[in-house]
């Protein structure tokens, strides 16, 4: 469905639109905290939602957000994410570049792992809730990972695309 | 074996049943009848690409519900769940 958003939708086409639509993949700051979400590519978009209702509400749950893409120019929102990680409580945005890094790129420079997760995430003893998403293969390993280190499955929720979009 | 590149989650399937039942699916809870694990629809597997659309078990991979649309019906089998629990209030 992105996919066909960004390569194929041309203005003035028209759309039949359902939703909104969902109440699994959802965090409200009653829920607590803290936050680690974990993004491939376009699914940084649900949770980017999810960072601005955090920041919207002040609430003192921590955040940290594990964003993998290709290269630095495929980062989404990469000015807003910078601005909310340098503002007051802001979340902790952690990058990785996994196919082109920019000169100096001192950061991660793999996909998202278990070992990377194991310094990036939150540990498991301070009761975060994750949410995941990206295309399937992604999720999958990520939600594994997760799990190995510790975090409950029910702890873990995720959000998957497929190869022909959903 | 499932081919994994093909699955979506459960949310995939929510449009549609959200509008059988009226209501928002996506956080409604079910038992496996093979393995009795409890999840929300939003986190079992979904295959959209099947003739129909199939939701699975995450855990053990049992066919769960199958949504299926012909002569001018939506028929909708829940052979592989003990239960399926919708809040009684939308």
């Amino acid at each position: 469905m992105s996919s066909y958003l960004v390569g194929e939708l041309r203005p003035g086409d028209s759309l039949e639109l359902r939703g909104p639509i969902g109440g699994y993949f959802v965090w409200e700051v009653r829920m607590g905290g803290p936050l680690l979400l974990v993004a491939g590519g376009s699914g940084i978009v649900p949770l980017m939602a999810m960072l601005r209702h955090r920041a919207a509400s002040r609430t003192g749950a921590g955040a940290r957000l594990v964003y993998s893409s290709r290269s630095w120019e495929e980062i989404i929102y990469r000015e807003e994410l910078e601005r909310l990680a340098s503002g007051p409580a802001g979340p902790l945005v952690i990058h990785t570049l996994t196919r082109t890094q920019p000169p100096g790129w001192t950061g991660y420079a793999r996909r998202v792992d278990g070992a990377m997760l194991a310094e990036a995430a939150w540990p498991p003893s301070h009761g975060p809730t994750a949410f995941i998403c990206g295309p399937t293969p992604f999720v999958e390993a990520v939600a594994s990972a997760l799990v190995l280190l510790g975090y409950p499955a029910t702890s873990v929720k995720t959000e998957r695309f497929g190869p022909t979009g959903g | 074996m499932v081919e994994a590149t093909m699955r979506v989650d459960g949310n995939a399937m929510g449009g549609m049943l959200s509008e059988l039942f009226a209501r928002e699916v996506t956080s409604a809870r079910m038992a496996c009848d093979g393995c009795g694990k409890v999840e929300p629809l939003g986190a079992e597997h979904a295959y959209l690409q099947a003739p129909g659309m199939v939701l699975r078990c995450r855990h053990c991979e049992q066919v769960l519900l199958v949504v299926t649309r012909a002569n001018g019906a939506y028929l909708l089998s829940f052979r592989g769940m003990r239960w399926f629990e919708l809040p009684a209030e939308p």
